[in-house]
């Protein structure tokens, strides 16, 4: 890579050299190119309803209390979206096929795969992620989590701490074998079960049975 | 996962004008939780998605004349949180639940459960519902531990869902819409295990939507039990769904249809005469789950099912007793 376009990186992120702005920049300048207007007519013939993509369709995502406009090809799932478009990078790709729940992020309150729903499908839904429950201070879950050290390699963790605040706002006072259920969803591969369920009982107590936390709790 | 159209209708009318004469020409998107994984592994490549989430009429659970109407939308966790399901359907209460995963049962819709496409592993990697490869079923000198012990084939996976045996079991029935009308099929006839590889696993035809389940509000005992080796995220190894119409302690009718064992939700027949006239206890239960099982023709590495079948119509009909 030329300093040039370093240089040029370097401006488009503020400063700072990022891959993801640089990914951002080149999808959004080729996908200009992709508006379709033919596919649109052929639809409108059939029903009135619009058909929208394939190419890049504009969107708007209400994530973690704030408006975001993004342009993205129908195909894209909510996941890509955060990580590549908007920089929200807690959520992981791990399995990317609704499996493991590294991904996990509620979506109107529930937890969901953010692998397996399209971006666009998300439009009206008040998405959380992990990046928006802490408010000035962490989170009881996140806490939980550290007090009992509830990780080793940390991958699955934003997607389990999503999954435990989920849990815990449907289920308040839970007994271990309901966090056991309710966590069924997700996948550690180090193994750390018996402290991420020793820390959502901990997180059930300190929140005092009651629905606390930042974002769209 | 190819480039692809969207659509976002809001009426059943507007959505089955979307849909095209082919498979290709576009899928029904609900909950997506299979449906985009098997784009993204190019097993499928619509060139339009049809979004039916947003239509109220296919969504809700309710009581409606003397059945129990559930819309094709409604989610699992709209089935689990159920009243009315939970208080005369335990079977697909039951079912429900071992979806374990709340990510799943949170997307994942009634209909969406019914039209999934096989788990079998030689059909996700690329060769098919028959798995023919040089003329011959790669599955029996495979590995088959996870297919069918019923049926005979030429069709070895086993049906993939969860709802399937308790509504079979439930005399479900299933209305299906297209531009140009719609038709009703009964849940057992929805369910073909398929003779040529062009044919689907379910009766469902290119432009068609399933709309919705009714299930009629006849008094049963039943009940679903799943045997299964891991307790989140997979599939069962056996279910049995039973629905027992009683004359006093005794049986005048019996289903057992069991799941994760044939192409289709596989009705126990042989099980079913057996139990009529009979009270359920400890010995009636396990001599109709040895009947269930009769008949089974297991591949090289699943002979265990067998077994599981005993097991779980045992259960089954013993929780179904005291339901």
């Amino acid at each position: 890579m030329s300093s040039k376009q370093d240089d040029d990186i370097r401006t488009k992120s503020g400063g700072r050299f990022s891959r993801r702005g640089f990914v951002k920049g080149v999808s959004l300048s080729t996908g200009v190119l992709g508006a379709a207007g033919v596919l649109e007519e052929e639809a409108q013939a059939q029903s009135k309803v619009a058909v929208q993509g394939p190419g890049l369709t504009p969107i708007q995502l209400d994530i973690n209390n704030r408006p975001h406009q993004v342009s993205v090809e129908p195909r894209a799932t909510l996941l890509d979206t955060l990580r590549n478009k908007l920089d929200l990078t807690g959520a992981k790709r791990v399995c990317d096929r609704g499996t493991c729940g590294a991904c996990t992020v509620l979506m109107n309150g529930k937890v969901i795969y953010a692998c397996t729903v399209l971006a666009i499908d998300a439009q009206g839904k008040k998405i959380e992620t992990i990046e928006g429950i802490s408010q000035g201070k962490p989170h009881p879950v996140s806490v939980a989590w550290v007090n009992n050290d509830a990780q080793q390699c940390g991958y699955c963790t934003p997607g389990f701490v999503m999954a435990a605040k989920g849990f815990l706002e449907r289920n308040p006072n839970p007994t271990y074998e309901q966090v056991k259920r309710g966590l069924g969803g997700n996948l550690c591969r180090c193994g750390t079960y018996v402290g991420i369920r020793k820390a959502v009982l901990e997180a059930a107590k300190t929140m005092g049975g009651k629905v606390t936390g930042g974002g769209n709790a | 996962m190819n480039a692809l159209e969207y659509a976002n209708p809001t009426t059943l009318k507007d959505a089955v004008a979307l849909l095209g004469p082919s498979w290709n020409d576009a899928a029904v998107l609900a909950g997506g939780t299979d449906l985009i994984s098997m784009m993204k592994d190019l097993l499928v490549s619509p060139r339009r998605l049809v979004n039916i989430k947003n239509i109220a009429e296919l969504g809700g659970i309710a009581r409606k004349g003397g059945a129990l109407r559930i819309g094709a939308a409604a989610t699992f966790d709209d089935l689990a949180s159920s009243a009315a399901v939970r208080a005369e359907f335990p079977a697909l209460t039951e079912a429900v639940l071992g979806v374990t995963s709340p990510q799943i049962r949170n997307m994942g819709t009634a209909g969406g459960d019914l039209c999934q496409r096989p788990r079998c592993w030689f059909y996700r990697t690329g060769n098919g519902l028959l798995a023919i490869k040089d003329g011959k079923s790669l599955v029996p000198e495979g590995d088959n531990r996870y297919h069918a012990i019923f049926g005979g084939g030429p069709a070895y996976f086993v049906s993939a869902s969860s709802l399937g045996p308790a509504l079979v079991a439930l005399n479900a029935k299933l209305r299906l819409v297209s531009a140009a009308g719609e038709r009703t099929v009964e849940a057992a006839r929805f369910f073909v295990s398929p003779q040529t590889p062009e044919q689907r696993e379910v009766d469902l035809r290119p432009g068609e939507i399933l709309a919705d389940i009714t299930v009629p509000l006849v008094k049963t005992r039943n009940f679903t039990y799943e045997v299964r080796q891991k307790e989140a995220l997979d599939w069962p190894l056996t279910a049995a769904s039973v629905a027992l119409t009683m004359d006093g302690s005794r049986v005048k009718s019996a289903k057992i249809v069991l799941g994760h064992v044939a192409p289709t939700p596989w009705s126990a027949a042989k099980a079913e005469a057996f139990l009529t006239g009979k009270s359920i206890d400890e010995t009636t239960a396990a001599a109709a789950g040895d009947a269930a099982a009769d008949g089974a023709q297991p591949l090289s590495g699943n002979a265990y099912k067998v077994q599981l079948v005993k097991v779980a119509v045992k259960r089954a009909l013993l929780a179904a007793a005291r339901a």
